[in-house]
């Protein structure tokens, strides 16, 4: 018998933990001499205040959503994938050799051979780790990790190398062709005479993670190898009595895993950089665990997490640019709510699901 | 009688777990130097009850008197300063410590350890000499014995001053000889003025040693008798509410063809373990062949290797077919779909995914099937919960709904979701493990019904079962295991309790027969 509603489980506690999150750094901006009202209103302005600021907000949580739904993937099997970050590179370099070396008459053809390009790259660097949890029983979360920092010096390798046109001064490579450009939600949007979302980079992207929310959604809960991949995470045991294989669950939750955060490259590497540079990923990787965390590995809630997340980013970007609110100072915003929505979870659930119980004793009598 | 107080009475005790209400009002008089004996089906409340008594929970209403004077007991240091004493059903001993330095943990008189444990050495041989409990106290425990680990557990609570013991389903992980032996030790325990009080479900231990007993029923106290005064049919009656059957009714079986073979089976675990040693076993259809044993002598190897979750060697086949023990085949979807369906012994860990609702669990195992299925790639769950409501009312779940967690339903109805699911594919061969362990009795009699039943339909069973009592009652044919061997086959209208309990301490069947009658006292 649970102890709380569903509803409050997916809502009320979230909601507790933001708020919390949201005093906590008041006190913080108060703390170094700041107006905390005049913060807050200027991160709602920035970030969701103009067709601009959602813009970016959306283009930030179009990134979340991927790396988001990767670790919930991953996590219905109970493996913990840290390597959102290492895997969302790779992805980067599939889209970039697809974009830089197949010429596309149209983006409409290059958008799906890039997604299978980053899936692809991204999924066979998740599958290394996946494999060897699998069959030799290296623990996931410390080779997910390592691998990220594999994937960081394997890229710099590339791009200093490789991939950088000859003459150039930066560790990118070239500039993919005009043909392969994703619109953007400018060129979607904008018919009268003033330009909406103008030189935000929110593109098309955003509508393929909608489609990969609804997608991952349909394969946890509606297809044979979501049950699998569910009954194996919630106990390997009955899985085995079942004969249902760990090693297959592990490799393809962590294929399917790793392709999604792949994926986030189509929307940072083809339609906003339009080239791939160093660093590219800027921690989306390990937002996703949060963002998952906080949505209860469920689409839907990955979803709003991620929009909360580019709300935080945007906002936050506005901040620093506006006040003297040090750039330093977001990242704390940031973690606060990471920590509250993560880590934090049981402080709020645990008074609430007493407060839940005296109501129903009260109810009772 | 009058002027002595009792060593324990419970006045008016209640306690609730939200909206569950394990103790209502309970009341009891235990007077000292007696056996009480506390009966009642799994979730009765017996283990709340205990747990106020020890300190883990503060009751929510009610008074606890020791020896006549009200005593407040907060946690479980104030229960030893009372004299209270508790061996666990899961013991609390630290393996890799020797049996003395288990006895004196926590209760070390200073911060230098040397002369604790030489006043311990010296108390526990006084105790030895006393009671009547020989340990060597120099033992790991992981090296002894678990009879032997339970004395320490005993002993433990001695060495504290304890003068009232409670001990929680003492049997339940020993051999019939090591059960007789515990309990003529608490025979002597009572002779020399302690006080225990027995928590078990077993009858027959509540007739052999108590002097009183309780029983109750859903957290009410429905009687308190004298053991002399009553008889285990009455206590059944009380324990469920209702009359039941103790005995199970069947007609002789009629075995037809062989359906398993087994011929030397061997099975070596993760570790290098030898855990079954060249097993040889045949069951036919129509009957069910009972493997009795102390857990862990290889039962449960046994069954996981016909079912497709261990590797094995050796042969093994169905209808005359050889099944492959050590190929990429051989896991449970290839088994089922061959027609051999498995009741494992841990329903909460193997059988049932405790998280999923109901409907969810019927299709475990078998959602490869295509009444389950609408595509290759999509599952019905619409089906699948109509499936499940028809098992739950053939089946008499309750409560009879598909949505409800597994982890919700109550032991008996937890296996009666198994039970459905396996029986109802209509197997050839059914492996069933320990299928009433922590079931109510009402619930064990209609499994006990569903076996009989699945036995006169022409199916082969193989039964695994810790309670003698079942395997005496249910099988056609009866054989014992003792570390990783089969010692021999009895027929179980040849044989009894106290034969079967020396071949499965290790003894073969031609010596069990020639013992004399009174060996098994001696252990």
């Amino acid at each position: 018998m649970d102890v709380i509603p569903k509803w409050a489980d997916a809502v009320l506690v979230p909601l507790i933990s933001l708020i919390l999150a949201a005093v906590l750094s008041a006190l913080v901006i108060l703390a170094i001499g700041e107006d905390p009202v005049a913060a807050a209103k200027l991160m709602v302005e920035g970030a969701i205040g103009s067709t601009y600021g959602w813009g970016y907000t959306l283009y930030y949580a179009t990134n979340f959503i991927f790396t988001g739904l990767a670790v919930s993937v991953a996590f219905h099997a109970r493996m913990f994938n840290i390597g959102g970050e290492g895997q969302a590179m790779l992805g980067g370099l599939g889209v970039a050799l697809v974009c830089l070396y197949i010429p596309f008459p149209h983006w409409a053809l290059a958008l799906p051979v890039a997604i299978i390009g980053a899936a692809a790259f991204a999924a066979i660097w998740a599958a290394i780790p996946a494999y060897l949890q699998a069959k030799r029983g290296s623990h996931i979360v410390i080779t997910t990790i390592m691998f990220n920092f594999i994937a960081a010096a394997l890229l710099n390798y590339l791009l200093v190398g490789m991939l950088k046109p000859s003459g150039a001064m930066d560790p990118a490579t070239a500039k993919f062709a005009a043909t392969t450009h994703l619109p953007t939600f400018q060129d979607l949007f904008s018919w009268g005479e003033k330009p909406v979302f103008r030189g935000a980079p929110a593109n098309v992207s955003f509508f393929v993670s909608l489609l990969a929310c609804v997608a991952v959604w349909f394969l946890i809960w509606r297809t044979r190898l979501g049950f699998e991949i569910r009954a194996y995470g919630e106990s390997e045991s009955a899985a085995k009595y079942a004969g249902i294989s760990p090693t297959k669950i592990i490799m393809i939750s962590m294929i399917i895993s790793g392709a999604l955060a792949g994926c986030m490259a189509i929307n940072n590497v083809m339609g906003e950089a339009e080239r791939l540079v160093l660093g590219s990923v800027e921690g989306a990787g390990f937002i996703g665990i949060a963002v998952a965390l906080m949505g209860r590995s469920h689409p839907l809630g990955v979803l709003l997490a991620a929009i909360l997340f580019g709300f935080l980013y945007q906002g936050g970007a506005e901040l620093a640019l506006w006040t003297n609110i040090p750039r330093e100072l977001i990242i704390v915003i940031q973690a606060l709510v990471i920590m509250f929505t993560g880590a934090l979870d049981n402080m709020i659930r645990m008074p609430l699901e007493k407060i839940f119980l005296m109501m129903r004793k009260e109810g009772a009598a | 009688m009058t002027d002595i107080a009792p060593a324990i009475e419970l006045k008016g005790i209640s306690k609730a777990f939200g909206p569950v209400q394990a103790n209502k009002d309970i009341s009891i008089r235990v007077m000292p130097g007696t056996i009480h004996g506390i009966i009642g089906e799994n979730g009765a409340g017996k283990s709340t009850l205990m747990s106020i008594l020890y300190g883990f929970y503060k009751a929510d209403k009610g008074e606890v008197f020791i020896s006549g004077r009200k005593t407040e007991i907060p946690d479980s240091q104030a229960a030893i300063a009372a004299g209270i004493g508790m061996v666990f059903q899961h013991f609390k001993l630290v393996e890799n410590f020797t049996v003395l330095e288990n006895v004196v943990l926590g209760a070390e008189d200073g911060w230098s350890l040397g002369p604790s444990l030489r006043k311990a050495r010296k108390e526990l041989i006084n105790l030895a000499d006393e009671y009547g409990l020989n340990v060597d106290p120099d033992a790991l425990i992981e090296e002894i014995g678990v009879g032997m680990q339970q004395r320490v557990e005993i002993l433990k609570a001695l060495y504290r001053q304890a003068d009232i013991l409670i001990l929680d389903e003492p049997t339940g992980v020993l051999t019939p000889a090591e059960a007789d032996q515990l309990f003529r030790i608490l025979q002597r325990l009572k002779a020399e003025g302690k006080t225990i009080i027995l928590i078990t479900h077993k009858l027959r231990e509540i007739m052999d040693v108590t002097d009183t007993v309780s029983v109750m029923r859903r957290g009410e106290m429905t009687a308190t008798v004298k053991t002399s005064e009553t008889s285990p049919q009455q206590l059944a009656e009380l324990m469920v509410g209702r009359k039941v059957l103790l005995r199970v009714d069947k007609t002789p079986a009629k075995p037809r063809e062989a359906v398993l073979e087994v011929k030397g089976l061997n099975v070596t675990d993760d570790k290098g373990v030898h855990r079954l040693k060249g097993i040889d076993l045949t069951v036919r259809a129509g009957e069910v062949l009972g493997i009795a044993g102390v857990a862990g002598n290889g039962q449960s190897e046994l069954l996981e290797v016909l079912g497709g979750i261990q590797f094995g060697e050796g042969s093994v086949k169905l209808n005359g077919a050889e099944i492959d023990l050590t190929g990429r085949h051989s896991d449970g979807q290839s088994r089922r779909a061959r027609g051999i369906a498995h009741v494992p012994e841990d329903r909460q860990r193997e059988g049932l995914i405790m998280n999923f609702a109901a409907w969810e669990n019927t299709g475990f195992g078998y959602h490869h099937d295509d009444r389950y299925n609408r595509s290759r790639l999509m599952m019905d769950n619409a089906a699948l919960r109509q499936d499940t409501e028809e098992k739950m009312d053939r089946f008499d779940v309750r409560p009879p709904n598909p949505k409800l967690a597994a982890k919700s339903f109550s032991g008996g109805n937890q296996q009666k979701i198994v039970l459905a699911r396996e029986i109802e594919r209509n197997p050839d061969l059914l492996l069933i493990g320990q299928p009433t362990r922590g079931v109510d009795i009402g619930a064990i009699e209609f499994i006990h019904q569903q076996i009989v039943a699945l036995r006169d339909q022409g199916k082969a069973i193989l039964l695994v079962s810790v309670e003698l009592e079942e395997i005496l009652a249910l099988s056609d044919r009866i054989a014992v295991m003792f570390d990783g061997q089969i010692m021999g086959e009895r027929l179980p209208d040849e044989t009894d309790e106290k034969e079967l309990g020396l071949m499965m301490a290790g003894m073969t069947r031609e010596a069990a027969a020639a013992q004399p009658q009174n060996a098994a006292q001696e252990g």
